[in-house]
């Protein structure tokens, strides 16, 4: 109940604000026209690289998204009031890491359609399998981002920090994302990796949630 | 039981130790007026017995429901009076948030501006909407970081019923302040922290009400 009264009030802060959605649509979709018009690349090429440029821009847009997680609650120190709440910390981390996932997951499907349009790629064919890779992967960004999100709450180049300690961990995830999405949108998919994405999900997810109480209150 | 219980708490900021083995006890019931100089350790004190930062040594130990008010108002922004105080009821597990939200803002006189964004309130405003927030769960415990700093005249006179009103219900309250003779007035209690120690904690006297200097004189550092 807590965790959803969290994630509410930030999914209508951001849309009220949008301060994270514009800055994040707006990039993925620079990044997609600019690739496309960058290189010269015959259909077998892209289907190549489809996995991995969608990804490379997911995960960026992902960061923009985590960033205002917890800095949304720097401004009149709400975070205080929130962690001084009856609410448990794990509450709080939930419905935070909903609510950016619910917002990568908006950009990510809006970025699919111009994906598609600009590298002519089907990404129709194989939608629910590539939802389910997208789901699980962006579940992962979130609940990582939202963990680091509240490390780096008050430190004072936090926009900076994040990427850093972000990335280096979403690395194996990524990895299975990237080659699962290739395989998918080549029509050759090897679901295997779902495996991976599942098991990343469910120990960064434990780990978060014990971890976030020592990580709020210093 | 006491509703409050500090044991030897201390609390180090690198190698400053900004409080050096803190104790205190309150009572149920009982108005606590929390004293002390500039970097004494009320806050960090009270952000301690809140949750919001952990001891470095010692124990503490809290019961009952909580409401808290720090030096920022902890209302968001973008959200609506009604909406600020809903989304915390809903937080404090209230079964009918929005109609304790409702009465909240009657009570502090902001019902007819309830759907107005926080942001665009005057600071007497936000100010009464912090504290409607803090007392809008009926707290058995309140805990309160110079709760009458920059407070313009209306949010006084709210604080002040609410106060009233929660002290006739039984909660307990500890309040950080440097307005001794208005804190004087309110409390049953005193504790005069220096240099993180506390150095006095029992009952108001007399004394303590008819000369707010009285306590630094007899218990504190005069030399300083």
């Amino acid at each position: 109940m807590a965790a959803l009264a969290i994630a509410g009030k930030d999914l209508r802060t951001e849309w009220r604000t949008k301060e994270s959605i514009n800055a994040s649509v707006s990039f993925s979709w620079v990044i997609l026209v600019l690739f496309s018009f960058a290189f010269d690349l015959d259909r077998e090429e892209k289907l190549a690289l489809s996995g991995g440029l969608l990804w490379l821009v997911y995960a960026f847009a992902g960061a923009l998204i985590v960033n205002r997680s917890f800095a949304r609650e720097v401004p009149n120190d709400c975070l205080d009031v929130l962690v001084a709440s009856p609410a448990p910390g794990w509450a709080i981390f939930l419905g935070k890491a909903v609510a950016c996932f619910a917002l990568l997951m908006t950009v990510e499907l809006i970025s699919l359609p111009v994906f598609g349009l600009f590298y002519n790629i089907n990404w129709t064919a194989a939608f629910f399998p590539l939802l389910l890779v997208i789901a699980l992967a962006t579940w992962g960004i979130t609940v990582v981002g939202t963990a680091f999100s509240a490390v780096t709450v008050n430190v004072r180049l936090r926009e900076l920090m994040l990427p850093v300690l972000l990335y280096p961990l979403l690395i194996p995830m990524l990895i299975g994302a990237m080659e699962m999405t290739t395989g998918l949108l080549n029509g050759n998919a090897v679901m295997s990796d779902i495996r991976l994405l599942i098991v990343f999900d469910a120990i960064f997810t434990s780990l978060a949630i014990y971890l976030i109480d020592f990580i709020l209150v210093i | 039981m006491h509703a409050v219980a500090a044991d030897g708490v201390w609390k180090y900021f690198g190698d400053y130790p900004a409080l050096r083995g803190a104790s205190l006890e309150v009572a149920p019931g009982a108005c606590v007026a929390l004293i002390g100089r500039n970097g004494a350790g009320k806050t960090t004190l009270l952000r301690i017995l809140a949750g919001l930062s952990r001891p470095s040594k010692g124990a503490i130990s809290i019961h009952g429901r909580m409401g808290y008010l720090g030096h920022g108002i902890g209302v968001y922004d973008d959200l609506s009076a009604i909406e600020n105080l809903t989304l915390f009821g809903r937080l404090a597990g209230l079964s009918k948030p929005k109609e304790s939200a409702n009465a909240a803002l009657e009570h502090v006189g902001l019902a007819r501006v309830k759907d107005g964004l926080a942001r665009e309130f005057s600071r007497g405003m936000r100010q009464r909407l912090a504290i409607s927030r803090a007392f809008l769960h009926n707290p058995e415990l309140l805990l309160l970081d110079e709760p009458f700093t920059s407070l313009d005249d209306r949010a006084v006179a709210v604080l002040q019923k609410l106060l009233s009103d929660a002290r006739a219900r039984g909660s307990t309250i500890v309040m950080s302040t440097h307005q001794i003779r208005e804190a004087m007035e309110l409390a049953s209690d005193v504790a005069l922290l220096e240099r993180g120690r506390m150095i006095f904690a029992g009952p108001r006297s007399s004394e303590m009400l008819l000369d707010p200097g009285w306590l630094y004189r007899t218990y504190g550092d005069v030399k300083e």
